[in-house]
C-alpha cells in the first residue's frame, strides 16, 4: 500500500466515522462537532488530490466560519439533549432499503469502471491557486461576480430582518 | 542503519524537526511567562518573581512542577468529552500552527533528503496558518460551554463572536502584502522583500503600514490579549473559558495562547519586516557582526552583575551563564562560517522577541476594551481600514505596475 493511499484510507475513514457520529449523537453540539471532523477530513481528502486551495478554503470557510456560527448559535439557546423519539414508519420501510439501494448504486457504478477512473491531480492544470484564479477572474467571472452579488442580497436581507422596528 | 535513514528521512528528519521546535517553543513559553511578569512588573513599579533562583529565574520551572503535581478534578455536571478535548484541541491548533513558519534561508541535505529550517514549505502556507486559526475558536468556545459554569459560557462566547469578528480583519490585513508579493508562501514572501540588496527600505511595512497597523490589532485580538483579553477578564468573568480547569489542561490553555503570540509575532516579522532578513544593506559585512557586538558586553555585564548578587546560588549561577553568553559572541567572531550561519535566525529572532515585547508592553499600559466597543471597533473601523487598504494598494499596482 502506498502511502497516499494509506492516508486516504485514514481520511476516508474519518468522514464516514464523523458523519455516523453526527446523526448517532444526542447532543446538538456533539453533533456539531462531528460535522467539523468530517468537513476536516474532506479538506485533507482535497489536499490528497493536490486542490491545495480549495482544501485551505474548506476548512477555512467551512470548517471555520460557517460551523463556527452552528456552534454559536447551539451555545446560545442552550440546546439540550435530544430525546429519541419512535422512529416513524416511512423512515423504517422506506429509509432503509432507499439507503442501501443507493450504496449499492454507487458501489456498482465504481465496480464497473475501475481502472478507467482518471488521474486525480492532473499536474498543476487547475490545482495551483494561481491557475484558479485566473480561470475564476477571466473565463468565470460573470458567474463570479453574479454569486457575489447574490451573496450580498443575502446579507442585505439579513440586516434589514435583523434590524429593530423604530 | 545508514540505508535505512536514506530511504525513511522523509519521516526521520520532519520527526526530528518537529521534537526539537516543540521543545525550543515550549521553553520559550515558560521564559516568556517570567519575562512578562518582570516587564509588567516594572511598569508598575514593583520587583515581580525574584525568590525562586536568582532574578526568578526558576520561576517558570517552578510553575511548571506545581501545573504537573497539582490534582486535576473533573467538576460535575460538565461535558466530560468537551472538557476534556478543548485543552487539547487548543494547544494542538497553537502548535500546528508554527509548522508553516520558515525560520531561516538556509537549505541543506539530511542523509539525502533536502530539508530547511522550518517544519513544513508548503506553497500556501498563509491559508494554512488561517485555516489554523479559523479552527483556533473551538477550543475556546468548547472549553466555555462544556464547563457548564456560567462565567466560562460568557467568556467561551464573548471569544467565539471576537474571533469571528476580528478574522476578517486580520484575513483582509495581509492581503496587500499578497498583491505585493504575488505568493501564498511565506518564504517566498520573505525572499520577496529582500528587494536588490538594500536592507529595510524594500521590507514590505512601508508600502503597507495601514495593513500592518491592521494586522497588529486583529492578531492581539485574535490570540486574545490585552487589552482585547475580554474572554477571561477577571474583573467580570473570574477567568472566563478557563475558570473550571486546573493544573496541567489549565497549563494547555496557557502555553497555547504564549504559542499563538509567538506564532503572530512570527507572522507579523515574516509579512511585513522582512522575515529573515537583515535591516542593513548587504554591503555593510560589519553589521554580521551585531550578534557578537550585543552577546559580550550582555555576557560581561551579567558577569558582573552576578559576582555581587545576595546568594551563593546566583553567585554560581549568573557569572555561569554570563561567561557561557561571552563565549558564545566570541566563538561567533573566531569562526565567520558559523557567524554567517546565524545571522538569519538571528534576525528573526530579534524581530520576533521585540513583537512579543510589545505585547507584554501592551498588555502593562492598555486598559480592556468595554465588549460593545470591542464589536464596534472591529467591524466599523478595522474592516473597513482594511479594505480600504487592499483597494489602495490594488490601484497602486495597477498604476505603477509592480512595487
Amino acid at each position: 500500500m502506498t502511502a497516499p493511499l494509506a492516508i486516504f484510507f485514514v481520511l476516508a475513514a474519518m468522514a464516514v466515522l464523523g458523519a455516523v457520529s453526527l446523526i448517532v449523537q444526542r447532543h446538538p453540539i456533539h453533533s456539531a462537532l462531528s460535522l467539523i471532523v468530517v468537513m476536516v477530513a474532506l479538506a485533507g481528502l482535497y489536499l490528497l488530490m493536490g486542490a491545495e486551495f480549495v482544501a485551505a478554503v474548506q476548512i477555512i470557510v467551512y470548517g471555520g466560519a460557517i460551523m463556527v456560527l452552528f456552534v454559536f448559535v447551539i451555545m446560545l439557546l442552550n440546546a439540550g439533549e435530544e430525546e429519541r423519539t419512535t422512529v416513524s414508519k416511512l423512515a423504517t420501510y422506506a429509509g432503509i432499503p432507499l439507503a442501501l439501494a443507493v450504496t449499492g448504486l454507487i458501489a456498482a457504478a465504481i465496480a464497473r469502471s475501475s481502472g478507467s477512473l482518471p488521474a486525480p491531480a492532473p499536474n498543476g492544470a487547475l490545482t495551483s491557486t494561481k491557475a484558479l484564479s485566473t480561470m475564476l477572474f477571466s473565463d468565470f467571472v460573470y458567474p463570479f461576480e453574479l454569486t457575489s452579488f447574490l451573496i450580498l442580497v443575502a446579507i442585505l436581507g439579513a440586516i434589514v430582518l435583523a434590524q429593530r422596528e423604530n | 542503519m545508514n540505508a535505512f535513514l536514506t530511504q525513511y528521512a522523509f519521516l526521520v528528519v520532519p520527526i526530528i524537526k518537529i521534537a526539537i521546535l516543540i521543545l525550543l517553543v515550549l521553553t520559550v513559553d515558560a521564559y516568556l511567562t517570567w519575562i512578562e511578569r518582570k516587564v509588567i512588573a516594572h511598569i508598575q513599579a514593583r520587583w515581580g518573581p525574584h525568590r525562586t533562583g536568582p532574578h526568578g529565574l526558576l520561576q517558570p520551572l517552578a510553575d511548571g512542577l506545581k501545573f504537573i503535581f497539582k490534582e486535576d478534578p473533573m467538576p460535575a455536571n460538565v461535558d466530560k468529552v468537551g472538557y476534556f478535548l478543548a485543552p487539547f484541541i487548543t494547544l494542538m491548533l497553537a502548535l500546528t500552527a508554527l509548522a508553516v513558519i520558515p525560520f531561516g534561508p538556509q537549505r541543506f541535505t539530511v542523509f539525502g533528503y533536502e530539508t530547511h529550517i522550518g517544519i513544513a514549505d508548503v506553497n500556501i502556507g498563509l491559508l494554512v496558518l488561517f485555516a489554523i486559526t479559523a479552527l483556533g475558536v473551538y477550543g475556546v468556545a468548547l472549553a466555555g460551554w462544556a464547563s457548564n459554569n456560567k462565567y466560562s459560557l460568557l467568556g467561551g462566547l464573548r471569544s467565539s463572536a471576537q474571533m469571528i469578528s476580528y478574522e476578517l480583519a486580520l484575513t483582509l490585513s495581509v492581503v496587500g502584502v499578497l498583491l505585493i508579493a504575488g505568493d501564498f508562501s511565506l518564504r517566498g514572501i520573505v525572499e520577496k522583500q529582500a528587494g536588490s540588496g538594500h536592507g529595510i527600505i524594500s521590507w514590505n511595512i512601508f508600502p503597507q503600514i495601514i495593513g500592518f497597523g491592521c494586522f497588529f490589532i486583529a492578531a492581539i485580538a485574535e490570540t486574545n490579549r490585552a487589552p482585547f483579553d475580554l474572554p477571561e477578564a477577571e474583573s467580570e468573568l473570574v477567568a472566563g473559558f478557563h475558570t473550571e480547569y486546573s493544573s496541567m489542561k489549565f497549563a494547555m490553555f496557557f502555553i497555547a495562547e504564549y504559542t499563538s503570540m509567538i506564532t503572530v509575532s512570527c507572522l507579523a516579522t515574516i509579512m511585513f519586516f522582512g522575515g529573515w532578513l537583515s535591516p542593513f544593506p548587504d554591503a555593510w559585512t560589519f553589521a554580521h557582526y551585531l550578534p557578537s557586538v550585543l552577546l559580550i558586553p550582555f555576557g560581561l555585564w551579567v558577569i558582573f552583575d552576578g559576582i555581587r548578587y545576595e546568594n551563593l546560588f546566583g553567585r554560581i549561577l549568573l557569572p555561569g551563564v554570563g561567561a557561557a553568553l561571552t563565549a558564545i559572541g566570541a566563538v561567533l567572531i573566531v569562526f565567520p562560517f558559523l557567524n554567517d550561519a546565524i545571522q538569519g535566525i538571528f534576525w528573526f529572532m530579534a524581530k520576533v522577541f521585540v513583537f512579543l515585547f510589545v505585547y507584554i508592553w501592551m498588555r502593562g499600559t492598555l486598559p480592556r476594551f468595554r465588549y460593545d466597543q470591542l464589536m464596534a471597533f472591529g467591524w466599523k473601523v478595522l474592516l473597513p481600514v482594511s479594505i480600504a487598504n487592499v483597494v489602495l494598494t490594488s490601484v497602486a499596482i495597477l498604476v505603477w505596475g509592480k512595487y
